[in-house]
This record gives structure tokens, sequence and C-alpha cells, in this order.
């Protein structure tokens, strides 16, 4: 894995140090000091900061426009793209454009379905999965070329990542969907929050086994609970995730005012404990709507300060 | 099969209320077998309006007809000689068959009487799913033989997303996960390694996204 693009995400997870990302929800509106007063809260905490793409299908900002924000302010953008709102044409223009301001780092996901969101009577696009959205960002970016054939005038630089779910069903293809992952181009990756430390930690085996954790920098993905409701919320409610019983009621058992410390103290742990997990190059922090909380997470987890590069 | 629902009676009596002479045509195929456009729901239909009619104390004259298909020149002719006789017709087939009505029919309104839903399956009595979106280019060799487009619902090619839960999709509990089926099955056939082929880009211009298609072959054209 040797360094292919300015990203300064890219020169740490080669510097061997484990890296920090985080990520900001666009508003529903307008206000671009909505982004900017999030990324002020965290930007010294972080290498770089993941912008949601219309996150639950609800209608937001557009995720370019506020990775550009970022950008002016002279941080470290992810541009997360979803590949249900926008079709081949649209996804690499939307790339083009990205590359046009110096966006050096992209996460390529399928997207939660329309029904989840603001319109779910809309129309969906799916031309591409997130496997073949990895695909297109590589040739545009190592081959120079679009998919119809033609070459691209200064090409994109930007390093591309994934999301992997190792909570999701079925679990006998979850290491698999990983080389999978890979094979298609992902350099990176952000998994799903975890809760459930054990099973997350048999997939990272499954994934050594097959030295995968040789072939993509992993960044665990956590998100710190505020309260016993959202936990709850998270378990049953939120697909794909998976929260076990005795976290929940670690929450539930804690008075209502500690719970927001119970959660950051949980999300610490866990921080700390995949520290010594091979393989895991990194956490990926996603403090939804709590953003204030992640310097406190990430110097109480011991990764602060962050590298200079 | 092409899969249709009724559409709700008031729905139709809003479509054909201003006229006085109606001939409402099932069809024999597919819309027979799901039950919803077959002779029995043409007199259903039929026995509705003449009964809403009556109480509104207008007079309109209902006719019934099934014909073994609609979407065949062939029997759409035996109207021929009496479709003068009427002001306007309500088609039970498929969206195909009312087309296929109003297009040999040229002067005479033509209404729907269903909708028209997929093509699919029937799992039981009384239970319809849908299995192909007639993309164009199968590709059911490479996912054993269960199709993503039409069952996984965000048509992923290289699936399942991170929100496929204990067998069922993200979107409804009451709805299989295509990915965990294809994946169920190729374990059974011992294919699983198949899993790890990347699906290339699919060509949508063979499916509803190249514009209206047709098939023309010149072996069998007379
Ligand atoms: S792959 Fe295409 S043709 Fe085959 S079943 Fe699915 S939609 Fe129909
Ligand atoms: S849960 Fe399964 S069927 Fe539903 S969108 Fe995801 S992969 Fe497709």
């Amino acid at each position: 894995m040797s360094t292919k693009t300015p990203s300064k995400l890219e020169k740490i997870l080669d510097s061997g140090a484990l890296a920090v990302t985080s990520e900001c929800g666009p508003p529903r509106g307008s206000d671009p000091a909505a982004i900017t007063r999030k990324a002020e809260m965290i930007k010294d905490y972080v290498d770089a900061i993941n912008i949601t793409d219309n996150q639950t299908s609800v209608t937001r900002l557009c995720s370019l426009a506020a990775c550009i924000h970022l950008k002016q302010m002279g941080l470290e953008p992810v541009l997360q793209m979803v590949v249900r709102d926008r079709n081949r044409i649209a996804v690499q223009s939307d790339i083009l454009g990205a590359a046009s301001f110096d966006i050096y780092n992209m996460l390529c996901l399928s997207g939660d379905h329309q029904q989840f969101g603001d319109n779910p009577q809309g129309q969906n696009v799916f031309d591409l999965d997130s496997m073949q959205l990895l695909q297109t960002v590589r040739r545009m970016r190592d081959e120079g070329k679009f998919l119809g054939g033609d070459d691209i005038q200064r090409p994109p630089r930007m390093l591309v990542g994934a999301a992997a779910n190792p909570f999701a069903d079925p679990f006998e293809i979850r290491v698999p969907r990983l080389a999978k992952k890979i094979a298609a181009g992902a350099e990176f990756i952000q998994t799903q929050c975890i809760y459930n430390l054990e099973k997350f930690e048999e997939w990272m085996k499954l994934a050594r086994d097959r030295g995968l954790h040789e072939k993509v920098h992993i960044l665990a993905g956590v998100t710190p609970f505020k309260s016993a409701g959202m936990a709850k919320y998270m378990k049953n409610r939120v697909p794909g995730m998976d929260v076990p019983d005795d976290v929940v009621k670690r929450m539930s058992g804690v008075p209502k005012e500690n719970q927001p410390q119970e959660g950051i103290d949980i999300c610490v742990e866990t921080i700390t404990r995949l520290q010594e997990c091979e393989g895991v190059r990194g956490f990926h922090i996603m403090a939804i709507e709590w953003e204030e909380k992640v310097p406190e997470i990430v110097e109480r987890s011991g990764l602060y300060p962050r590298p200079q590069v | 099969m092409i899969v249709a629902e009724k559409k709700p009676i008031e729905e139709i009596i809003d479509m054909v209320k201003d006229h006085e002479k109606l001939l409402v045509v099932g069809c024999n195929e597919c819309v027979t077998v799901c039950e919803a456009g077959g002779k029995k729901e043409v007199g259903v239909l039929a026995s509705a309006l003449r009964m809403y009619f009556m109480n509104q104390g207008k007079k309109v004259d209902i006719d019934e007809i099934t014909l073994e298909r609609q979407c065949d020149h062939e029997y759409l002719e035996e109207l021929r000689a009496r479709i003068d006789q009427y002001d306007a017709v309500i088609s039970l087939a498929c969206g195909v068959g009312v087309q296929f009505m109003a297009e040999t029919y040229f002067n005479t309104p033509v209404y729907p009487g269903v909708n028209t839903c997929f093509m699919g399956v029937t799992e039981e009595r009384g239970v319809w799913s849908e299995r192909c979106q007639g993309c164009g280019q199968c590709i059911l060799g490479r996912t054993a033989g269960i199709c993503p487009i039409s069952r996984c619902a965000k048509r992923l090619l290289n699936g399942p997303c991170g929100g496929s839960a204990k067998g069922k999709c993200e979107i409804s509990k009451d709805l299989d996960c295509a990915w965990q089926l294809i994946i169920d099955r190729l374990q059974e056939l011992d294919r699983l390694d198949d899993y790890e082929e990347i699906a290339p880009i699919k060509d949508w211009s063979t499916e509803r996204a190249g514009g209206p298609r047709t098939v023309v072959r010149e072996d069998v054209r007379q």
C-alpha cells in the first residue's frame, strides 16, 4: 500500500499511526455555519471528516458542497457518495467536481433505501452498486478514463474507501464481501458502529486469516450512545445494527442524567480495546449530532494529539 | 405471468360515469390466474356497476365478455362486429391488453379496470410476488437462479447491502433479502466461491432505460 494520492488520511495510514476520522451530517437547510461549526469543534482531534450524503434518505445540503466548505477551512474532507440518487453520468461528474476542489478522499456507499427518508415516493437509481462505484473511481483515478473509455483531463486523485458491516447477515459472506470490496478497489474501510466486540473481533480474525488486513486500512466505527433510549432504538430499529443486550442493560442501569457519560465511557472502552486488535488501523467516530464529545473521546482514548503530516 | 390488482370500484366509476353503454372485457390469461380480470371478475365488476347506476337512477347498459387474450390481434378482432354499439370499454386485461384494445379500436374510449403490477408467480392462492423486471439481459445464470434486479430493493448486482438482517430486507420484515436467498442457494449448489466474482457494471440499455423495446424475429415473421 504505497502512497498514491495527496490525501492526508492516506499519509497517516501509511505512516502506521492509528488514524482518526469523524463525520458531520449536513444541515436540512443552506446555512454553511451548520457545517463549519461542527467542523470547528472536532478539527484538531481528527485527521479527516466524512460528510454524509443524504443519510437515511433524508434530503439535506449536498455532500460535495459541504466538503468544499471544509476544504475552504483547510480541513480534510471525505466525500461520501451513495449510488441511490445518481446514475453513472452524475457519479462521474460529481467525482470530477470534487476533484476540481482537490478533495482527496471518497467513501463509496449504496445508501439507505429511500423509503426511510422524507421522499419515500421517489425513484431510486442504483445504476451502479457500491462495488461498481469503487471500480469507477479507481478507473478514473488510475487509468485516467471515464467509464465510456474516453480520457479524463486532470484525473481525480482520491483515496477510495468503502463501508463494511461485520454484523449484517449472512455472516458467512461478511469476510468474502470485504475481500470483494478490496478487489473492487477499496483502500480504506470504515465499519458499521461496533457494540458487539466479540463478533467484530471474530470478523477481524477471519479477515486476518485471509491477509485482508494487509490489503486495506480498516477503521473501526464507533458511535457513543446519548441515552438508554438511543441504545434500544439502535438495537431494534436500525437495520444491520448489532447492540448486545448487556450493552443496553448497562446504559439502562445508570440514572438518566449519567447516561450520556456512560455512553462516552463505553465508546472509549471500545476504542481502547480495539487498539489491541491486529488489523485495526484507526477509528471512525460517528457522534451523531454530538460532535462536541469527539475531543473527549479522542483524548481519553489516548489518540491525541493527532500526527502532523 | 403478469400480475395485476383490481382497481377500486370508485376509481372505475369516476372514469366511466358519463357513458351510457359499456362493455366490460376480461382476459383469460394472466389476469384470470391472479384473479383480477378474468370472467369471474368481469361479472363482479359489471354487477357492481349496474347496481351503482341503478341506485343513481341512471340508465347505463353494461355488457360482459371475456376474450382468450387481449394482447393478440386474433382475439381482439372478435369484438370488431359489435364494438360500435358501445360508448366505451373497460378492459380488465393488464396494461398491455388495455393498450392493444385502444390501438385496435381507435374511436372507442378504453379504460383500465386493473392496476398492472409486475411479472411474478403465485406463491399460494392470494399471494403473488415479483420475479422479473424484463431487463433484457438475464443474469440468473450468475446469481443462482434468483433475480437481484427484481427482488433486491436496491437492484444490487453485488449484494447484500449492510441492511440485510435475519434473511429479511432492510425495507420490510415481510420481504426476503434477495441476496440472502442467492447466498443460501450458492451454498446449496456448493458454489459459494462464485460470490467473490464481481458482477460487472450492467448495460441497462436493454432495459427500460434504453427506451421502448421491440423484438423482431425475421425467421418467424410472415
Ligand atoms: S435478470 Fe433480468 S431478465 Fe433475468 S429475471 Fe432478472 S430482470 Fe428478468
Ligand atoms: S437487504 Fe437485501 S434485498 Fe434488501 S436492499 Fe439490501 S441486499 Fe437488497
